[in-house]
């Protein structure tokens, strides 16, 4: 996982509540056994005209004129700013996969689906909880201001307006942060507690036998 | 007195607890400084498409798996729901099949219901089948649904593929206690009035974000009296209400359904199981950071008109008028929605006309869903503007009791279709999908743009519903079906 420390890019407006994983990755893409290339197909139902299909070359399809990622001023955006709910639906980590390989490493939302939330985090992708009078804000400034750049200081909690004129903290579980900042695998710090684990399990077989029954056969 | 079974004396000297809290304190490890908790995992179910990149990660990293025996493996997702004779044309879907068979074959997942094992089916109508689901155990799976299995007193949540790995690697999750919801629907469900349709109205009345970051336990007389079946499906869209789990307490119920599954602790065990899993209720008293009350008396037929499940009306209603809504981001959802499902605002919702009926996935495709909507095909014909009505059981224990109960031949003369076991046209991920611009009515969950086939139409029903549009090519209300 790449660290997450200081991040500074533009600025995208999503402004409809409810995004779901199906519609940030198609199922059809879903059927593919790697964790990478799914960045083409990024909001594919959206982004293009014609229906998506797993390994085709976007070069030449059919873009939507209507969707507002396909607009120039967003091709380079890295912080993409949507209503609340955003993520909810299907567990699929190919969402934020997806999202990372499309080029974001930032979402602002006033809330999120909790398993895309979850998932977020343990991809590099940093999920960030603003009021939604704040996010109302923000759609309203990216869309005034071509060009909009938000800063985003994982360590001092802070999203920085382009100019420092203004800036909003938010609030991160505090392991979460660690884990991001270092860019660190979660299944080796759990290892740590390796025999706390082991004891735990002990302790459960003998008290709970019947979890246990494929061990029996 | 072991360290992990709280006895019910223990607990009524510590403050009230609520189900969740329970089964949330059994599995506590480990807690770090911020609260987040080594939580673990007593059962980890897998399927095709959530775990080829976590057993990747496994052997790129040099780890083993925890406990073998904790999983329970099938093939559900990418699987089309004709003969497994016939094998899979779409090469990428095989590949998908072809990496979990490898996979549980390099790693030794003992428990693999493989495609064309009779036991095969849809991973959350399976597990409990087999007993593999059982109260007090955490449970997971990469699939949001999982909290299906918290209709037998289980604390069961979806996971990401990442999580897929980490509980293979550590038999543990890293996770934080969510808030306590109660839903309490008390009364009787009147004639032919569903858990689909309750859940459904439920989502209607708390939203589709009204349970994120809560635990949820369904209570009250109106639970009681449902089915397992029906309590799995209530359980099964706890997530389209927002909360990752939904659960409801053990009874004598969930007792006689486990009994004799092949998993099902046997003998003295068995005596031993039910006396602690009878402590898995709410103390009484016990502390909800949120209560939902519902009136089961006054849930009618459920429909969802738009691209989300909280938009959802009863078959009495009309289509929305968005020029009613004041609120602007809602105002241009609902204008989104209604573009996107082709309707007119005021429409009845008994004009609405389908194209397709699928009765199936997680959510209804249990014995008791089957012959729900056997009885109100039965004898009759599949309307002329129905081009498709499929019905496909969850499982292959499904499919041969309802072939022993005949229901198969029901649907058959009716014009439906019978196929094999799988999730089918829920998400199509298979050959089963509608075209553009096509509608349905499914008893699937999920009515999100494109989730059932590009410009697909979904409208969200119980089992009896969908028969019946089926049968008449277009909504009606089945408390007036004859």
């Amino acid at each position: 996982m790449e660290k997450f420390t200081l991040h500074t890019g533009v600025a995208a407006p999503m402004d409809r509540a409810n995004v779901d994983t199906d519609a940030i990755i198609p199922k059809q893409f879903l059927k593919s056994i790697r964790r990478t290339g799914f960045g083409p197909y990024l909001f594919d139902a959206w982004r293009y005209l014609d229906e998506g299909q797993p390994e085709m070359d976007c070069t030449n399809r059919p873009r939507n004129p209507d969707f507002i990622l396909n607009q120039p001023r967003y091709r380079d955006a890295s912080v993409l700013v949507a209503r609340k709910n955003f993520g909810c639906g299907s567990s699929r980590e190919h969402a934020p996969w997806a999202l990372l390989e499309g080029g974001f490493r930032v979402v602002i939302a006033p809330s999120y689906g909790d398993i895309f939330f979850n998932n977020s985090f343990k991809s590099g992708l940093l999920p960030i909880v603003l009021a939604e009078a704040e996010v109302d804000r923000l759609l309203h400034d990216i869309q005034a201001f071509p060009g909009f750049r938000l800063t985003i200081d994982l360590e001092r909690q802070l999203v920085i307006w382009p100019d420092q004129s203004k800036s909003l903290p938010f609030e991160v579980d505090a392991f979460r942060k660690y884990c991001l900042m270092n860019g660190l695998d979660d299944i080796g710090l759990t290892m740590r507690h390796a025999d706390k684990i082991r004891d735990f399990e002990q302790a459960r077989r003998l008290s709970q036998p019947w979890l246990f029954p494929l061990e029996l056969n | 007195m072991s360290a992990t079974i709280a006895s019910p004396t223990e607990n009524s000297v510590m403050h009230q607890q609520t189900l969740y809290d329970k089964l949330w304190n059994q599995h506590v490890v480990h807690v770090e400084d911020d609260g987040t908790t080594v939580l673990y995992i007593d059962r980890q179910l897998l399927h095709e498409v959530t775990t080829p990149q976590a057993f990747e990660g496994l052997k790129l990293s040099g780890r083993k798996v925890w406990r073998l025996s904790a999983n329970v493996a099938t093939v559900d997702h990418s699987i089309p729901t004709t003969p497994p004779s016939e094998g899979i044309a779409d090469p990428i879907a095989r590949l998908q099949v072809e990496t979990l068979d490898k996979n549980v074959r390099e790693w030794g997942i003992k428990q693999y219901f493989e495609w064309g094992d009779p036991r095969q089916g849809i991973v959350h109508v399976i597990s409990p089948e087999q007993g593999s689901t059982l109260p007090g155990m955490t449970l997971v799976c990469g699939d949001s649904h999982t909290s299906t299995h918290g209709a037998l007193g289980a604390l069961a949540f979806g996971i990401g593929t990442s999580e897929v790995e980490h509980a293979l690697a550590t038999q543990t999750l890293l996770a934080r206690k969510m808030k306590n919801m109660l839903v309490q629907v008390d009364g009787v469900l009147p004639a032919g009035i569903t858990a689909k349709d309750l859940v459904l109205a439920i989502i209607g009345r708390i939203g589709t974000a009204g349970g994120t970051g809560y635990a949820i336990e369904y209570a009250g007389s109106a639970i009681r009296a449902l089915s397992m079946e029906g309590r799995m499906t209530l359980c099964n869209m706890t997530i389209e209400a927002g909360a990752r789990t939904g659960m409801v307490a053990v009874d004598e119920q969930t007792l006689n359904y486990i009994k004799g599954r092949p998993f099902a602790p046997k003998g003295e065990m068995w005596d031993q199981a039910v006396a602690y899993w009878k402590t898995l209720v709410s103390d009484p008293g016990a502390k909800f950071d949120r209560v939902v009350q519902m009136n089961a008396a006054d849930i009618k037929p459920q429909v969802t008109w738009g691209t989300s499940p909280e938009m959802v009306l009863s078959i009495e209603d009309r289509v929305p008028d968005p020029d009613k809504e004041k609120d602007s981001t809602r105002r241009e959802g609902m204008e989104r929605a209604l573009k996107y499902m082709g309707l007119q605002p005021n429409t009845p919702i008994t004009d609405i006309r389908v194209d397709k009926v699928f009765i199936g996935s997680c959510t209804n495709s249990r014995i008791e869903d089957m012959r729900a909507a056997a009885a109100v095909v039965r004898g009759r014909k599949k309307a002329a503007n129905v081009k498709v009505a499929m019905v496909v059981p969850g499982s292959g224990l499904v499919k041969a009791q309802a072939e022993r109960e005949g229901l198969h031949k029901i649907f058959l003369e009716a014009g439906f279709e019978w196929r094999e076991p799988g999730c089918s046209m829920c998400l199509g991920m298979n050959p089963d999908r509608l075209e553009v611009g096509e509608r349905s009515a499914s008893t699937s969950n999920r009515n999100f743009e494109g989730r059932q086939g590009t410009g697909g139409r979904t409208h969200l029903v119980s089992p009896a519903m969908a028969a019946a549009a089926g049968i008449a090519g277009h909504f009606v209300d089945i408390r007036h079906w004859k």
